[in-house]
């Protein structure tokens, strides 16, 4: 389908499709294999300036925005679906300084990231604080002119291998949820360590590990925003970030749709090609309609965020969210089943998009939340409407 | 002057758009261009860009195309170059297979041609060398010799080469395509304003007009074709090793080897060869490969892999592996051909003990000359075999190494 | 020190096929892309530049449409780009377009390395990189696959041979032809393909450039393309019959008369 892509974006995509087919697809087994961080490919991005493609150009980066980084995104996940979390991932925690930093902290940590030096981490989920994200437990107290962290994190996303953290705490556990702060952690500060790197079902080259803070001092200047703004800059940043993690679903459910039909036109059966059997047309009839519902549903998500910053768009980044990633899953099973045996090896690329497809109904808020928050948005606009 | 599409001719049938390599023929309303017609109402048009490679010529069924070449001054006089001269490049002493072929074609067409056929041969201590070109067919061998010349250096070797030529006017020059000969010819060519064609595969005769017509491949070997120099000379070209035969030994021939010295002459000298490095231990890669020699199920075990190997060593070509082979610890991964191994398109495939399972075809199939050699006559490769033998790998393989031995020493 | 790269844009060629009704090529929107050895030779001039400091100037000689391969070189991140095309340029072969870029890089003016790929894969010669080296009176050396030392006035490089290398130095100004082996070429930049888009190319014609006309284009090419033909179909499955001896012996005089041994 045509989306009338601008030059910048059209060359955005082609650059990350290359990076995708020409240094990923050689290495995708390996890192999926041995779990190791794909700081190569890391290089890759930098040198080509995609790290820094939601970037303003003021901080080195090319001066686009959710839109762009969603085409980034999607083309990479059409190859692997977990290394483009070094994009992605470093993204999610980049927007809430984006959207909260003061000059400094974005002159501070903003150019080490666009050159690919650093890579960025976002932690809100706690072993009692998932979906709940309100019971975080983790403090941060004010003692002259520092903070002192305590606490732990789970999950965390690039966890160990980041050097940049936005962590929210509690720094008044009064005040509800107007209670928490969100601050800058670096990688090496004392008192900040990390838990052992869990082991997945999918996305294996992206680590993931636990953030334990004991009595973690840092300085008042890693603030973001203002005292209390903690779940507001959550929420925001969800905001901004979720069709980030629909574009990463939809190039997943993408990459495997186009395999799927490659293989049905080159397994032969019964004396044809699997292609002509109508089950199979009609499951990929239904996959690629899928596919492309989720794209049209992300592509307008992400203009209406970069158009216009002051529009409320939870209602939006978390309908793209959960669409894609259902349909993720969806089409990665279907295709799987296209290629049936083979499908099930893991030789062959299929399975482990299945693998991989399925954190994205999980991670930055589960499809039970999003439908959740949909649903709330939508009796709260009913209600504004209603004389 | 250039190419024109003759109006009156042009049906606009669009048989020439698909041909054009450079996509530059398009197919417009003879209204749009004011060029009207009784009976057809489209017309070719040739967009900026076109070198005349002449490849639209062929399908043009109403004889549409004309491509003119415009005729310069007067042409300089051509008549008085007389010979096939073939350079006898050496390494080390050692006169290269490829000279032995291209005298063998030489003399072809020095006979036809009634002239001479000559070698220049240039090193250090080369005696016994010009006497074997003579054996190979030569009629005459200009032997230099110098310290300078031993071991080949563009400046030295230029210089001596074409102030020969420019002295005994030869009218054809051929050379073996090798790393020195090609870079060596292009050298000669630019110095001696003449024209050069690479890596010919044909090389003939046209009796009426006394020209050498140099035929090769283009695109990939997706079309050949035929060059001539019409108007300069000497005529070179360029011929990569095994593309001709070698010519027949006859050790009572007899012939002239003029020898000279450079010793004393200065010649110049801008590069310095400091080192030679021989690196013959470097495994043939699989990808690059133009022989692939490839083991399957049918081997039965790891220790058989040998047989392929020798194969392969014979041939100068790689081993490959089905993916049966790969999988029963028989061989690395990094052998395997096929839809999750590698995918290859060598010049010859020779599958030995693989059925042919469509995993592994889609790996290869696209080889110039697949060679199958299998106990199954009804294994799924026949069908795509080139050349299919049905016999015992264990018998068959070593006896073609064996064969392939004799023929290729 | 200043790095002048030659490149070609040519047709995609794995795409051109032959069409079994006709005859004739077939180019299913063959694209044309900038050919695959001179991408090599255009990330060991930005390397150079990157050790050395310096200018890196992309020349080509083609029709107007290969401004979009020297547009990609900018991308990469060369410095200056000239593209010389004219209608009198057409019709070359490897020796009038050696004539004409020596004319071209003759006009960009003081030099320390021209560097080219080994060859173009439409025309599979070799011969233009040679061809410009004695045109412009410079030592050359051919299959450089790695640049061992380099200084102002000197270079020292590996020569890629069929059984080894070999190690040969010469003085600047110098020309070489590079193979795959000496690098890997990088990916263009986002920002590189902006600037590359805006970039201001210098375009000469044969009037722009110091050339004699009857050097160029066609009068200045000795060799002339006669005629262009599709090779024979290859031959389908035959099978060889006899005991292993014979076969064998039939398997290779096949072979041999297929020229592929």
């Amino acid at each position: 389908m045509e989306y009338f892509l601008t030059e910048e974006q059209r060359m955005i995509r082609d650059l990350a499709s290359r990076i995708a087919e020409e240094k990923i697809k050689p290495v995708r087994e390996h890192y999926d294999e041995t779990e190791e961080f794909p700081w190569p490919i890391l290089e890759e991005l930098a040198k080509t300036d995609l790290c820094g493609v939601y970037i303003p150009e003021e901080y080195g980066g090319t001066g686009g925005g959710v839109f762009e980084l969603c085409l980034a995104v999607e083309e990479l996940c059409k190859v692997d679906g977990g290394i483009a979390l070094i994009l992605a991932a470093t993204a999610l925690a980049t927007f809430p300084i984006l959207l909260f930093g003061n000059d400094e902290q974005k002159k501070k940590y903003l150019p080490d990231i666009v050159a690919g030096k650093k890579v960025a981490a976002f932690a809100l989920t706690e072993p009692g604080a998932g979906s709940d994200a309100s019971a975080i437990q983790t403090t941060a107290k004010r003692e002259g002119e520092s903070y002192i962290l305590n606490g732990t994190k789970c999950f965390i996303t690039n966890g160990g291998e980041a050097q940049i953290y936005v962590v929210i705490t509690m720094t008044d556990k009064t005040k509800g949820s107007r209670g928490a702060s969100a601050f800058i952690v670096e990688k090496n500060t004392h008192g900040f360590s990390f838990g052992k790197k869990e082991k997945k079902m999918g996305i294996r080259s992206s680590p993931t590990r636990e953030l334990i803070f004991n009595e973690c001092k840092i300085p008042k200047e890693n603030l973001l925003g203002k005292e209390g703004q903690g779940f507001v800059i959550a929420l925001k940043t969800f905001d901004a970030s979720r069709p980030g993690v629909a574009a990463q679903a939809l190039g997943i459910a993408s990459g495997a749709l186009d395999d799927a039909i490659n293989y049905s036109r080159e397994r032969v059966q019964f004396g044809q090609s699997i292609s002509s059997f109508q089950a199979i047309q009609h499951l990929l009839a239904d996959m690629a309609t899928e596919v492309e519902a989720a794209r049209a549903l992300i592509y307008a998500t992400a203009r209406m965020i970069d158009k216009d910053p002051k529009l409320r768009v939870t209602k939006e980044a978390a309908m793209c969210k959960l669409f894609a990633s259902d349909v993720a899953m969806k089409v990665t099973t279907n295709a799987v089943q296209v290629l049936g045996g083979y499908g099930y090896m893991r030789e062959y690329p299929m399975e482990k998009r299945m693998r991989d497809a399925k954190i994205t109904q999980i991670y930055e808020g589960t499809n039970q939340i999003m439908r959740n928050e949909i649903a709330l948005a939508l009796i709260k606009e009913a209600a504004k409407t209603k004389k | 002057m250039g190419i024109e599409i003759l109006e009156d001719k042009c049906s606009g049938c669009s048989l020439c758009v698909k041909s054009c390599p450079f996509g530059l023929i398009k197919i417009v309303s003879r209204e749009e261009v004011g060029k009207p017609h009784p009976k057809y109402k489209k017309i070719a048009v040739i967009g900026q860009g076109c070198n005349l490679c002449g490849a639209c010529l062929e399908p043009c069924s109403f004889q549409a195309i004309l491509i003119e070449r415009e005729e310069a001054k007067p042409r300089p006089d051509v008549s008085q170059y007389k010979g096939v001269w073939v350079f006898a490049e050496q390494k080390k002493g050692e006169i290269q297979g490829v000279v032995y072929e291209l005298l063998g074609e030489g003399r072809k067409l020095a006979d036809k041609l009634g002239v001479k056929l000559s070698c220049v041969l240039l090193g250090k201590g080369m005696d016994e060398g010009a006497k074997e070109l003579i054996a190979y067919g030569a009629d005459r061998v200009y032997q230099i010799e110098g310290a300078i010349l031993r071991n080949f250096q563009d400046d030295p070797y230029t210089d001596v080469l074409t102030d020969l030529v420019e002295k005994e006017k030869p009218e054809i020059v051929l050379m073996g395509a090798t790393a020195i000969g090609r870079s060596f010819a292009s050298r000669v060519a630019a110095r001696l304003g003449t024209g050069l064609t690479a890596d010919c595969t044909e090389l003939a005769i046209d009796l009426k007009t006394r020209q050498l017509l140099q035929t090769r491949p283009a695109f990939g070997g997706n079309i050949m074709a035929t060059i001539t120099t019409p108007h300069n000379r000497p005529q070179m070209a360029t011929v990569r090793h095994k593309v001709f035969k070698k010519a027949v030994r006859q050790g009572n021939r007899n012939g002239e080897v003029i020898k000279e010295n450079v010793e004393g002459k200065s010649l110049s000298l801008r590069t310095k060869l400091l080192n030679m490095i021989e690196d013959i231990t470097q495994t043939v890669k699989l990808a690059d490969a133009d022989i692939i020699v490839s083991g399957g199920r049918g081997l039965g075990g790891p220790e058989n892999f040998p047989i392929i190997e020798e194969l392969a060593r014979t041939l100068g070509g790689a081993v490959g592996a089905s993916r049966a082979a790969v999988d029963a610890g028989w061989i690395p991964y990094s052998h395997q051909v096929g839809q999750t191994g590698r995918t290859v398109c060598p010049k010859i495939y020779i599958a030995c003990g693989i059925s042919g399972a469509i995993q592994h075809l889609v790996g290869m199939q696209s080889s110039e000359i697949i060679v199958a050699i299998n106990k199954d006559p009804n294994a799924p490769i026949f069908k795509v075999a080139t050349y299919g033998i049905e016999g015992d790998l264990f018998q068959v393989v070593p006896a073609l190494t064996k064969k392939l031995k004799e023929v290729l020493e | 020190m200043n790095f002048i790269i030659c490149i070609k844009q040519v047709p995609g060629t794995t795409e051109v096929k032959i069409d079994p009704r006709t005859n004739t090529l077939i180019r299913e929107g063959v694209e044309s892309i900038v050919n695959p050895f001179d991408t090599y030779a255009i990330e060991e001039g930005l390397r150079l530049k990157e050790r050395m400091g310096g200018k890196v100037t992309v020349i080509s000689m083609g029709p107007p449409q290969a401004e979009s391969a020297l547009r990609e070189a900018l991308s990469m991140g060369c410095d200056e780009a000239v593209l010389l095309t004219d209608p009198a340029f057409a019709g070359s072969d490897t020796l009038a377009t050696s004539y004409t870029l020596a004319c071209g890089i003759r006009k960009i003016g003081e030099f320390s390395l021209i560097i080219c790929g080994k060859q173009a894969i439409d025309g599979d010669t070799a011969q233009v990189g040679p061809g410009i080296a004695e045109k412009l009176g410079i030592p050359a050396v051919t299959y450089v696959k790695k640049i061992e030392d380099i200084s102002e006035a000197h270079i020292r490089v590996e020569r890629m041979m069929e059984e080894g290398y070999e190690v040969v130095e010469m003085g600047l100004p110098a020309l070489i032809t590079v193979v795959k082996e000496i690098n890997e070429p990088r990916l263009p930049s986002l920002k590189g393909m902006m600037r590359a888009k805006k970039a201001k190319i210098d375009i000469w014609n044969a009037s722009d450039i110091a050339c004699e006309k009857e050097r160029i284009g066609q009068l200045g090419s000795p060799t002339i393309v006669n005629k262009i033909f599709t090779p024979p179909p290859r031959k389908g499955g035959e099978i060889i019959l006899g005991d292993p001896e014979e076969q064998a012996r039939k398997l290779v005089e096949k072979l041999r008369q297929a020229k592929v041994i």
